[in-house]
């Protein structure tokens, strides 16, 4: 019953508002509803520290008139504050100056039907407080019960979630769909002999309940992560060959599809600009941006201007496949939509991935570890240091340090630097570990130098 | 002219029909099942955008957020619920859910509530940017585009943008206090990229605060815009930085983010209440070198970081966090100053009334010391002079926090030398402080463009630092190279 509350009421919002803006003598519009439910339960210390829940839905319009085009978006969904948004959008698109490229998506690329994913997993909706509390309690002392040397903890919070969103255009579009999401996440810290803390979290996150870790496992992973940076030091300062966990490796997919962006081409923003189709990476690295996966947190039927979502390989045997379009983006670079648009109601549509995938290779972790005499096991990465324009990449990092091919003792306070074009060429070996971690799955993978700052 | 506090009750009661007997139904739900205290935060925000790209205005936007966040505390729980609907029967139902925290049934007497008046005048400003026509916000943006692109024959690219926006916050609490407050902020942004033989470098510069249009009085859009040309067109000379602890010097001003990230958030009572911080149970004892003074300080005029009250309606303040390296005091919000038995310090903030509020930073800033900003590089024979950042980040509990320095140089032989490409430092807190060996007499705050994130929320902070040498930090370039030490 809440889910089809949801995914009509959205659907009929945005409607309204773009009857008020055609009426108003807007040439070209679209409008973006959402409604969400919103619950999550926090522990810390098997206490509850925090229960919250709510329900919040707000509604955008975009209008263009002669390629000017503004934006406008309301909490106050009253037909007043309606009135007013299509006026005031309608005034700023007066301001804007034209763009020959601005413009709704082309109707043939948008979606007829809306195809079936299972985002929507009907248990969530029925979850209550107490069985929110009760993940939340049982993930924490997982984590808490693993050693007596846990001694402190962050605390551990379930959340679940349920969304519908609604897109209409003046071109006839008309679409909406609903989705759920469940996580959970837990801190703990390890204390050293001295008393110092060393902390680490886990989480887990998906579109359906049965798909979540086990609330005990999240906990012991937590607490086994912790454990193991007891006693950590600094490197030295030295360039050796870097394994990434596949957690780490997961970050890597994401930094590439931001590199991707047909947004950041057209900025000359990013180092692919003149590397279409060029060899980029090593020939082992395989990865694909795909929103049409079954039941995973980066799948959705449309993008955010109604355009059918599909798979896009980015990146080919260490060929770079191509960038990631919306619509407008396409249209200023004579490109097709890749079906990539997001679109919040308060703005214009945004290029971003759906789901990422590398491809796991042949290689076991043991052996890409195996094969390592002296190099580090990244787990940790920290801070912004990313130049997209240039793919200079220097961060804050902590892992393990490798010796004689076996993870030998934990290091932090150190930091990683290279070149992504570089660093992408020197993966010398991909993992057969994949997991997902929310939409992006990743195995372990190895560059076979990077820059390693310490003492 | 901005609101005054009576302005904003006077609003929310004619506008929104949110008066005393209102609230005080509304808090009357929330206590329902016996909780110890409530508080609704209202907020009503209009914000706008405008960015300007190819030459001309790209995109225009405006939005409105309205909405009010329920709170009930339980010990050191929390029930926490939201609303944008602010029918009275919604806003009943949204007090009631907050008030599952409480497990009793209600024995509070009925709230009485009383509009308390304070001293706002941090940023009484006589023109909001927001009430500003378009065409002149066009205007400043053309001209920081023709000036970026005059600065150079490289910069092959400018993008800029305004943001502007007026929140009316009204808090009511079950203690019967009832406070509100006018908040304007406002940004402006340059992006530049400068292209040579097809190589191309990039910068963004910008600033405001919670001021009107005299901003660019003194910061006109084409100052603004000749720093980020300036920054990208040097990068185009920048060497690889070197990987190593070498000696560091921080300019005065954006280098208050070392602050920001090596003290401030350990500080935050919240992590100390729960003792995950690595400043946990350390008030009185040595956290940095005695040269260290540093203060958050709320009541700055017109920054960015400043607030009059914070959201949870306590006056904000000026406080001591380090004195001389000696660890003074927490930033406080309600649940941790019950904690700790001490007096709330005014830095209870939140993102929006979607979000409880959690203590956090206002502005940052080390106290000026009594070097000369010059001697202070002459005495590093190699090191690293740093000047603008992209961003940091911190752990709390074991204190490695990092920067990202986009603008920096390297220090040969006491002199500044070559540009360094865009490197991350690395260090441990205390640790960085202690190494503290000198401190200029030029504090400076940054221009208003720091966003601070915390547990997924973000506030608006100001940090400010004077020119600082750091015996050594970590400093994550590629070129490898032999330490080298510092002249007394």
């Amino acid at each position: 019953m809440a889910t089809a509350t949801l995914s009509t009421e959205p659907l009929e919002l945005a409607a309204r508002l773009l009857e008020l803006a055609q009426a108003a003598g807007a040439d070209q519009a679209d409008a973006v509803a959402v409604a969400s439910t919103n619950a999550s339960t926090s522990v810390r210390k098997q206490q509850i520290e925090k229960v919250s829940e709510s329900t919040a839905r707000s509604v955008g319009l975009r209008v263009i008139l002669d390629g000017r085009q503004a934006t406008v978006s309301t909490s106050d969904i009253g037909d007043s504050a309606l009135a007013e948004t299509v006026e005031t959008a309608l005034a700023l698109a007066r301001v804007s100056e034209p763009d020959p490229f601005s413009g709704l998506a082309d109707p043939k690329d948008q979606a007829r039907n809306v195809p079936q994913l299972a985002l929507f997993d009907e248990q969530i909706p029925e979850v209550d407080g107490d069985h929110r509390l009760g993940q939340a309690l049982t993930c924490e002392q997982a984590a808490l019960d693993a050693d007596s040397r846990i001694v402190n903890s962050g605390g551990a919070t379930f959340s679940t979630s349920f969304s519908s969103f609604a897109l209409v255009d003046t071109n006839g579009f008309a679409g909406s769909y609903a989705d759920t999401s469940a996580s959970m996440w837990v801190e703990v810290m390890a204390e050293e002999e001295d008393g110092q803390l060393r902390n680490a979290g886990w989480s887990t996150s998906e579109r359906s309940l049965h798909r979540l870790d086990n609330p005990e496992d999240v906990g012991r992973e937590a607490a086994a992560r912790a454990l193991r940076q007891l006693g950590a030091s600094k490197a030295s300062t030295c360039e050796v060959p870097v394994v990434w966990e596949p957690r780490m490796a997961a970050g890597l997919a994401g930094i590439v599809a931001g590199t991707a962006s047909g947004e950041a081409l057209y900025r000359k923003a990013t180092f692919l600009a003149d590397r279409q189709e060029a060899e980029v990476a090593s020939p082992l690295l395989t990865i694909i941006d795909d929103a049409t996966l079954t039941n995973r947190l980066g799948s959705r039927p449309f993008d955010g201007e109604g355009v059918v979502t599909r798979r896009n390989a980015l990146v080919n045997r260490g060929m770079f496949q191509g960038f990631l379009f919306d619509s407008y983006n396409a249209r200023r670079l004579d490109a097709a939509s890749t079906g990539s648009a997001w679109r919040s109601v308060g703005g214009l549509p945004q290029i971003g991935s759906g789901n990422l995938t590398i491809e796991p290779g042949e290689t076991s972790p043991e052996e890409i570890i195996g094969e390592v005499d002296d190099g580090l096991y990244l787990t940790t990465l920290m801070g912004f240091g990313i130049n997209y324009t240039t793919g200079d990449f220097s961060r804050g990092a902590a892992g393990i340090w490798i010796r004689n091919g076996e993870l030998a003792e934990p290091v932090q306070e150190i930091n990683v630097s290279g070149n992504l074009l570089e660093m992408f060429q020197r993966i010398d070996a991909i993992g057969n570990d994949a997991q997902w971690f929310g939409a992006t799955s990743a195995p372990t993978l190895r560059m076979s130098r990077m820059t390693v700052s310490g003492v | 002219m901005s609101d005054t506090p009576a302005d904003v009750i006077g609003f929310y009661s004619t506008q929104l029909g949110i008066d005393e007997a209102a609230a005080e139904s509304v808090l009357d739900s929330a206590l329902g099942r016996g909780g110890s205290f409530a508080e609704l935060y209202f907020e009503h925000k209009r914000a706008g955008s405008l960015s300007f790209e190819d030459q001309r205005v790209a995109s225009t936007q405006a939005s409105l957020s309205q909405g009010v966040g329920i709170r009930v505390v339980e010990g050191d729980a929390i029930g926490y619920a939201y609303t944008e609907d602010l029918s009275l029967e919604a806003m009943r139902r949204a007090a009631s859910t907050a008030a599952q925290i409480a497990h009793g049934a209600s024995d509070a007497e009925p709230v009485d509530v009383t509009a308390e008046s304070y001293p706002a005048d941090r940023y009484a400003i006589a023109s909001p940017s927001t009430s500003t026509p378009l065409a002149d916000k066009v205007d400043l943006l053309r001209r920081a585009d023709d000036a970026a692109r005059a600065y150079h024959s490289s910069i092959a690219r400018v993008d800029a943008s305004m943001v502007d926006e007026e929140k009316r916050v009204l808090i009511v609490r079950s203690d019967g206090r009832m406070v509100a407050d006018y908040q304007p902020l406002l940004r402006f942004n340059v992006s530049c990229l400068s292209e040579i033989d097809g190589e191309r470098r990039n910068a963004r510069w910008g600033g405001g605060g919670r001021m009107g249009m005299p901003y660019f009085d003194d910061h006109t859009p084409e100052s603004l815009a000749e720093e980020a040309a300036r920054q990208a067109v040097l990068q185009q000379e920048a060497r690889e930085a070197p990987a190593g602890t070498f000696p560091v010097v921080l300019a005065a001003g954006d280098s208050g983010i070392l602050l920001h990230e090596a003290v401030g958030h350990g500080l935050e009572a919240d992590f100390n209440r729960k003792e995950t911080s690595n400043y946990s149970n350390r008030i009185g004892q040595s956290v940095a070198s005695e040269l260290v003074t540093v203060i958050d300080d709320a009541t700055l005029n017109l920054s960015r970081g400043s607030v009059n009250i914070d959201d949870e309606g306590e006056v904000a303040g000026h406080n001591l966090l380090i004195e001389n390296g000696q660890l003074a005091a927490y930033m406080q919000d309600r649940i941790s100053s019950d904690h700790f038995g001490v007096a709330p310090s005014g830095n209870g903030r939140r993102q929006s009334f979607r979000h409880s509020p959690m203590p956090r930073m206002t502005n940052t800033y080390m106290t000026a010391g009594e070097d000369e900003p010059e001697d202070l590089i002459r005495r590093v024979e190699y090191g690293i002079y740093c000047k603008a950042f992209s961003g940091g980040q911190v752990n709390i509990t074991n204190g490695d926090f990092v920067f990202s320095v986009t603008e920096g140089y390297l220090i040969e032989n006491g002199q500044i030398s070559a540009p360094i490409r865009d490197v991350n430092l690395i260090g441990n807190g205390p640790d960085v402080l202690s190494k503290v060996t000198g401190v200029g007499h030029d504090l400076e705050m940054s221009d208003g463009r720091w966003t601070c994130g915390k547990s997924g929320q973000s506030v608006p902070v100001g940090v400010g630092i004077p020119t600082v040498l750091v015996s050594g930090i970590t400093v994550g370039g590629t070129q490898m190279r032999p330490g080298a030490g510092m002249s007394a």
